[in-house]
Order: C-alpha cells, then structure tokens, then sequence
C-alpha cells in the first residue's frame, strides 16, 4: 500500500516540495488530490528541482482515466475528485511512475513523485 | 475519412514545419500552454475567446469563422494540422469545428502535444507571422452535430455514446477531476447511453489505438454501427474526441457531436437522467 510521503520532510534545495495553495478553495466540499513532481538527486531522494514537463493522470478504483493535468512550472499538480481510492500516474520523457491513494473529503496530504 | 487523411505523425509535422501550404494550429484547454512554448510555426487559436460566440451558447457565426481564419492567414486550400495539449480534446474539438464549416483538409496530430513533449521534441516562443487571406466558409454542416431536441428523441432508438469517465457517467463526479466539482447541472446520464469513454480509444501517451482495437471498443460495447450515434460528454471536447474516431478514422458517417452536451442536458427541465453504472 502506498504510505503517504510528508513533503515537509524532503531535503531541498531548490523549490519547496509540495502542493499549489489551496486558498480559495472550498474544502468542505471538495477533495483535493495534489502534489509535485521532483526530480531525483543521485541518492534517488528527491533534490528539489521540479519536472515542469511532467503529465499527471488521475485513474479510478477499476483503473479507468478520469483526468490529466500537465505539471506547472513548480513541478506542481492538482485534481478535484471524490473521496475513494485513486491511482495516480506520472508520464514525463523517459518516466513512467504510478502510486495508489486514498482520498478523503478535503485536502488530502500533498504526494510527492521522485522520477 | 480515413486515418490517412484525417491524422499526421509527429515525424511528419517536424516535417513540414518550413510547408507554406501547411498551418499549424495549437487550440488547448490551459490556453497559458502556447505561449510557453509550441511548435515552431504554429498559431493559436483560444477555445473560448475565439471560437465560442460569448453572446448567445454556440459557434462562432460562419462570418466570424471567415474572419478568424482570414486574420490568422489560412486559406481554403490551406493543409490546416491541429493539436492540442489534453490528450487532443480540444484540438478534435476544433477539428470538428473545421469540418462544421467546410474546410476539406484538416488533419490531427497523433498525441497531440503530449507526444511532443514525451519525445522530447522542440517548443519554440517565437510567434509566427502569417499573410491574412480572404477565407470563404461553407454553411454549417449539421449532419455531424447534434441538437438537443434530437438526442432526447434518440433516447432508446439511436446509439447514445457518453464518452465522459466512469465517475461522471454514474453520477460520482460532475466533471472532469481536474476541474472544480460544480453542482450546476444534475448529475448522472442521458438513459440508454452507454458509456464508452473517450480514453478507451488512446494509448496512455495520447496517440489513437489501431483501427481495429478502436471498432471493436465500441461494437464490443454494444454499438450497432448501422443506426446513427450521437456522442456526447460534458461541453462537447471530448465527445469531438470519440466522433473523430468513428467518423474520420472508422469512416463511419452518420455519427454527430452534441456539443451542448451534459451542460446542456443536465440542465434541462423535465428531460429524463439515469445515475448509476
């Protein structure tokens, strides 16, 4: 099972890790999938330098497509979905990384991808 | 209406960047896309600003579309090759478009700019300058778009093909997961729709499956393709996505796009909804 990975905790030394702000939206109602994705350093630990070329697509619990976004410039990503379990893909040149979550009503902990 | 006159290869747009007889148009979703990079020699077009009317709820007029074309220098003869980032959904939107209104030849690149991008291929900034011309449209051509009062008469009599996710299909989701969910129109389904969607018929980087695979997605799924389909989703984006598949590459004719679609639908009084699988 995937665990949930604290972005706070990763050494950076560029853009900080995480989500873009959720100011404005309403998270009483809505559930918020987001996170960023991060280039690896040598060590494979995430170094900081986001992939702003990066594809993140959202899949539901029997595997079917349900949305894609590209990342932003901060490497940074976001869905809007419902509470349950979800699997996130990330496609970037030469990439392919895939993680399984569960989503809870709100604003769900970042989730950081390491390519 | 064949892969080979509607679709190009990313080898083959590379190709014919330096191509006067080709324009290359970028229509995106996230219309900030563009100007970080497209390309070469491609022009935009904004899938809102440009191409939807802002006064009433429809296409531009077929005046505007003249002028449109005209300013961004594309002539009636002009080899038109558009993509678009979101797996394509608004470049097959804007392909449908082409065709409402006449143009002969328009085609698709396969990925669309996903593809690009996963290659690795080269974006520029640079903004392409093109002589204006003096386009001449054709009057909408309505035997490949769909009004509401005749999908609600297709309702358990023609193939109705909701190509929105699962999610939004049964009533889970209202749009897209990358959008808001908004609570404007009701959710579920039109009744009798079968719900194929429009990602069945990509490979995960974007380009189409094989003809084959593609026919069968939607016979398998119980489409009897001798009665006519209508397709729809939530604006009409990515229904434009699966009516290119069957009527440009499959080659089947009487399938029309209901651009008005779920936000149209779901808003409707009295109008009958299903939810649920």
């Amino acid at each position: 099972m995937y665990q949930w990975l604290s972005a706070r905790k990763l050494k950076t030394c560029g853009a900080t890790p995480g989500g873009p702000s959720i100011v404005g939206v309403d998270v009483t109602t809505q559930t918020i999938i987001q996170g960023v994705v991060l280039k690896a350093g040598n060590d494979g630990v995430p170094n900081g330098t986001p992939a702003g070329n990066a594809h993140v697509r959202l899949l539901d619990r029997d595997g079917e497509f349900t949305a894609e976004v590209p990342t932003n410039s901060q490497g940074q990503f976001r869905f809007f979905a419902a509470p349950g379990s979800w699997t996130l893909v990330v496609q970037a040149p030469g990439a392919r990384v895939e993680k399984q979550i569960e989503a809870l009503v709100g604003a769900n902990p970042d989730i950081v991808f390491s390519l | 209406m064949s892969r080979d006159t509607s679709l190009v290869s990313a080898d083959w747009v590379a190709e014919n960047i330096n191509n006067p007889q080709v324009v290359i148009v970028e229509v995106d979703e996230d219309t900030t896309l563009f100007e970080q990079g497209h390309v070469e020699g491609a022009i935009t077009f904004h899938w809102r600003d440009d191409l939807q009317d802002g006064l009433i709820r429809d296409l531009i007029s077929k005046e505007k579309f003249e002028a449109l074309l005209s300013k961004s220098g594309i002539s009636n003869d002009s080899t038109v090759v558009l993509y678009g980032g979101n797996n394509n959904w608004f470049a097959t939107y804007a392909f449908w478009y082409f065709k409402v209104y006449g143009h002969t030849d328009v085609r698709l690149l396969d990925g669309g700019r996903k593809r690009w991008e996963l290659d690795a291929r080269p974006l520029v900034r640079d903004l392409a300058k093109r002589t204006a011309t003096r386009y001449v449209a054709k009057e909408r051509d309505n035997s490949i778009r769909a009004y509401r009062d005749e999908v609600i008469a297709a309702i358990g009599l023609l193939n109705i093909v909701d190509v929105r996710s699962p999610a939004e299909f049964s009533g889970e989701l209202a749009a897209p997961a990358h959008l808001l969910q908004e609570s404007g129109q009701i959710k579920g389904h039109i009744p009798t729709a079968k719900n194929i969607p429009w990602s069945k018929a990509a490979n995960e980087d974007g380009t189409f499956k094989k003809d084959a695979e593609l026919k069968e997605i939607y016979v398998g799924a119980g489409v009897d393709l001798a009665k006519d389909t209508i397709a729809y989703c939530r604006i009409g984006e990515r229904s434009a996505f699966s009516w290119f598949v069957l009527h440009e590459l499959l080659g089947v004719s009487n399938v029309k796009n209901y651009d008005g679609s779920w936000t149209e639908y779901g808003s409707l009084v009295g109008v009958p909804v299903a939810v649920g699988a």
